[in-house]
């Protein structure tokens, strides 16, 4: 492909939020008639960057010019003006309006006031067919379209205010199969028409079909640009994920993983649900450690959310000691003895206002009911014991669990957790957000714990950690599971393979 | 959906004339001297200030919100018009503009309050439901009665129509508020933005509409059709009192919803509200027609149709959802 002049360059963009330096000395260009894959990890500033395009923040430092031409967007809506328009994963749109009116409202054609109802369903119709190739009745409500659709309108809607910029914020995520092939035509269609087309996705697959280009940031920084055709699937990983692939085998092997695990405490079988996670076979035994690696967005957390039915299977079954069992919801796996720290830990684990007994006895409470209270003695001599046990800091256990620092609001989550003496623990990013220091305690009593024949599924995005301590470990790509990795074979060089995949 | 003629959209409102029909037809066949059409005529004469409230409400509750103030406007104007008329002596072509602008300036105030500070709709026209409330009992404990022969003319002329029959001009008013407003939310842009903003709010303004601008308006718009029926029901009593339309805010609600606008906001039509306000008409008309049921009935027979109309809007909407999935 020729160098020709680009579309819309960013260069030197700098943006600070108190505490992070989200982008710095950013250089991005994009060039009419491409799709342009932007690249990266949680945290490395895509959506940072995409905001400063669209006009959501003001850059700190650094120049936008589209056409040559320098711009300062001040808000969404100016950016459209200029001819940059966002297409969001969840569609911004009105469901209960008409496919029409969602295309044209504000720009309806109009005489002496009053909205020509036959000329705008006339516009809407020719334009959803001459530039998406997307016949539908344009007089129904857009809410009874599936997404897909909605999403394509909402694109509809984005190139007659301007087209000359689209960006496309992950709008794969929510889409099967046939829907996300439907967007990709209507994505080539507009490729030719010439427009430049931002794409932001966690689907390598989906990029290496689509993209034309790819820039690649990590940590705020500006990583690389390269034509998609001359970037291998396992640089892009190791691009993303800031290892080098000669950093291989340093990793100091734990303990020898010979053990057979031939007693399975849970074993999911063709466990999938629509939309969610394609199905997969999980088994995993008394005193195992699984570690599941991927990419964020490759469906880990969905595949967690399954197994603790938080998120309701559509297919497969479920065998915990030799026998078919149903997870239906988190109350059954909590019964069955089944245990699940989330990622969210502020919102969907730690209650800020109670104090640090109270949150760890609260799984414990639940699962008696409220109506047998535990006594303020047993509360506290349980506290006390787990607040040793996972050396939690400040060994208080009255103090509101808010004043904790992250790692220790951690363990105060994995107390929780622990109390209720689970036979499988499902530990979902248990390490994200929290100091090294802390983060090997928690490793150690993940360790430990297996060792005392609890099973423990492990989901980190920190490969070194996945690596470090799992006997066995299922690597996630796009939702599906594409591979698992045990004993001797576990190798960095190997996880990274299945991850890039392809 | 496209097996059926009938969109699901238009559901309700389909439903609400089959039940203005059907109530009227059992009425005829019940009763001697039903089946006529100043029967018809008087339900607009009874309810012009009923139809002009609602059809402020319709767009509050449109675009996802609730206006609770709109029985203690008219209260308020009815009271304001009595005093100034009565006892200040002021011509009527002076204080039906004044207590009209007063009305849309409280209305836009509340408008103000809910937009750029956030505060939920019911909260703040709650807050104005006290106030115009009270603000009548400052003016007087008492009902004052109008005698301003513009007043009386306007309560007591019979607009006649063919065929013998007569209605006033309130509802006159009143349909030509009806027909604005059918334009006013189907055909500008106003009305497609009041209709985006009841299906998401965050949505509209992202789609650049004038989402604060308009909210004000609706506000400000409902005021005026408050302060509008508030006039109406002054020549309709020809008295100002402050307990005047007490209540009257529920009943409104009572008739959009029964006219197929979804509470939740974003779907309904303006024609339904008259048909809403129709069948309360109707009910009241029936029961008075029976002789021996005391009117509370007709709050008993509102409140089943008002539960049944949000069942069939729930299952309307849940069906959809259905669908979709």
């Amino acid at each position: 492909m020729q160098e020709r002049e680009p579309l819309l360059v960013m260069s030197d963009i700098h943006k600070a939020f108190p505490g992070v330096q989200a982008l710095s000395g950013v250089h991005f260009r994009l060039f009419p008639g491409e799709i342009h894959a932007l690249m990266g990890e949680n945290g490395a500033g895509k959506s940072t960057l995409i905001k400063v395009l669209t006009g959501v923040y003001p850059a700190d430092r650094g120049e936008i010019r589209l056409e040559g031409r320098v711009i300062q967007p001040h808000s969404p809506l100016e950016a459209q003006m200029l001819g940059i328009s966002t297409v969001y994963q969840e569609v911004n749109l009105c469901p209960n309006l008409s496919v029409a009116e969602n295309i044209l409202i504000g720009r309806e054609p109009r005489r002496f006031g009053r909205i020509r109802w036959k000329a705008m369903n006339e516009e809407a119709r020719r334009l959803l067919e001459e530039r998406l190739h997307l016949r539908i009745d344009v007089t129904r409500p857009l809410g009874s379209y599936s997404v897909a659709i909605q999403q394509l309108v909402a694109i509809a809607r984005a190139l007659n205010i301007s087209a000359k910029v689209l960006i496309l914020d992950e709008p794969t995520s929510s889409l099967d199969r046939g829907e996300v092939e439907q967007l990709f035509s209507v994505m080539r269609k507009l490729r030719e028409d010439g427009l430049a087309i931002l794409f932001v996705t966690h689907f390598l697959d989906q990029v290496y079909e689509v993209s034309d280009r790819i820039t690649v940031l990590r940590n705020g920084r500006l990583i690389g640009e390269h034509l998609t055709e001359n970037l291998p699937r396992l640089e892009l990983v190791s691009q993303m994920i800031g290892k080098e692939l000669k950093e291989l085998e340093e990793l100091p092997k734990e303990e020898s993983r010979v053990a057979d695990w031939a007693e399975k405490t849970l074993e999911a079988v063709g466990v999938g649900r629509k939309g969610s996670v394609e199905p997969f076979d999980l088994g995993i035994g008394k005193g195992e450690i699984v570690g599941m690696a991927g990419l964020l967005g490759s469906g880990r957390t969905e595949a967690a959310r399954l197994l603790f039915g938080a998120d309701r299977a559509d297919q497969g079954r479920f065998v915990m000691s030799g026998e078919d069992t149903v997870i239906h919801s988190p109350r059954q796996a909590i019964d069955k003895g089944i245990a699940f720290c989330s990622e969210n830990r502020k919102t969907e684990g730690i209650i800020d206002e109670l104090s640090v007994r109270e949150n760890i006895i609260a799984a414990l409470q639940a699962s008696q009911g409220w109506f047998r209270a535990l006594s303020r003695k047993r509360q506290e001599e349980l506290a006390d014991e787990y607040i040793r046990a996972l050396n939690i800091y400040p060994p208080n256990p009255e103090i509101p669990v808010k004043n904790l620092s992250g790692g220790n609001q951690q363990k105060v989550l994995l107390a929780r957790w622990l109390l209720t003496h689970p036979k499988l623990l499902i530990l979902d990013e248990p390490t994200r957000g929290i100091d090294v220091g802390a983060k090997a305690e928690i490793q150690k009593l993940i360790l430990s714990l297996a060792r005392e024949g609890m099973s423990v599924l492990f989901i980190s995005s920190e490969l070194e950690e996945v690596l470090r301590i799992s006997h066995r470990i299922a690597v996630m790509r796009d939702r599906r599971k594409v591979s698992e990795i045990a004993g001797e074979d576990i190798s960095r060089e190997r996880v990274m393979k299945a991850i890039a995949g392809g | 959906m496209a097996r059926f003629a009938i969109k699901k959209q238009h559901v309700p409102i389909i439903a609400s004339t089959a039940l203005l029909i059907l109530i009227f037809a059992a009425g005829s066949l019940r009763y001697t001297g039903f089946f006529s059409l100043q029967v018809l005529l008087n339900l607009l004469i009874d309810n012009a200030f009923l139809l002009i409230v609602a059809v402020g409400m319709t767009f509050v509750i449109l675009s996802g919100g609730i206006d609770l103030s709109v029985g203690s406007v008219i209260a308020l104007t009815t009271m304001l018009s009595a005093a100034l008329i009565e006892q200040a002596g002021w011509p009527p072509a002076v204080v039906i503009p004044l207590v009209l602008a007063l009305g849309t300036s409280m209305g836009a105030g509340m408008g103000a309050i809910i937009h750029y500070y956030r505060i939920q709709p019911f909260i703040v026209t709650l807050a104005g439901m006290f106030l115009a409330r009270g603000l009548c009992f400052v003016i007087s404990i008492n009902a004052i009665t109008i005698k301003d022969p513009f007043y009386v003319t306007m309560a007591q002329t019979r607009v006649p129509i063919p065929g013998g029959n007569f209605i006033s001009i309130s509802v006159i008013i009143a349909l030509a508020v009806l027909a604005a407003a059918i334009w006013l939310a189907h055909f500008t842009r106003f009305g497609r933005c009041v209709y985006a903003i009841g299906g998401n709010e965050y949505s509209a303004l992202l789609m650049g509409l004038p989402v604060g601008r308009t909210k004000v308006l609706i506000y400000a718009f409902s005021g005026f059709c408050s302060a509008l029926a508030g006039v109406v029901f002054t020549f309709y009593m020809l008295s100002g009192y402050g307990l005047h339309a007490l209540g009257l805010e529920l009943d409104t609600i009572a008739a959009v919803v029964i006219g197929g606008t979804l509470l939740t906001g974003g779907v309904g039509y303006v024609f339904g509200t008259f048909l809403g306000v129709m069948l309360q008409g109707i009910i009241q008309t029936i029961i008075s027609f029976e002789g021996t049921l005391s009117s509370w009935w007709t709050k008993i027979v509102i409140g089943v149709l008002l539960l049944l109309f949000i069942l069939l809007q729930r299952l309307l909407s849940s069906r959809g959802e259905v669908r979709e999935a």
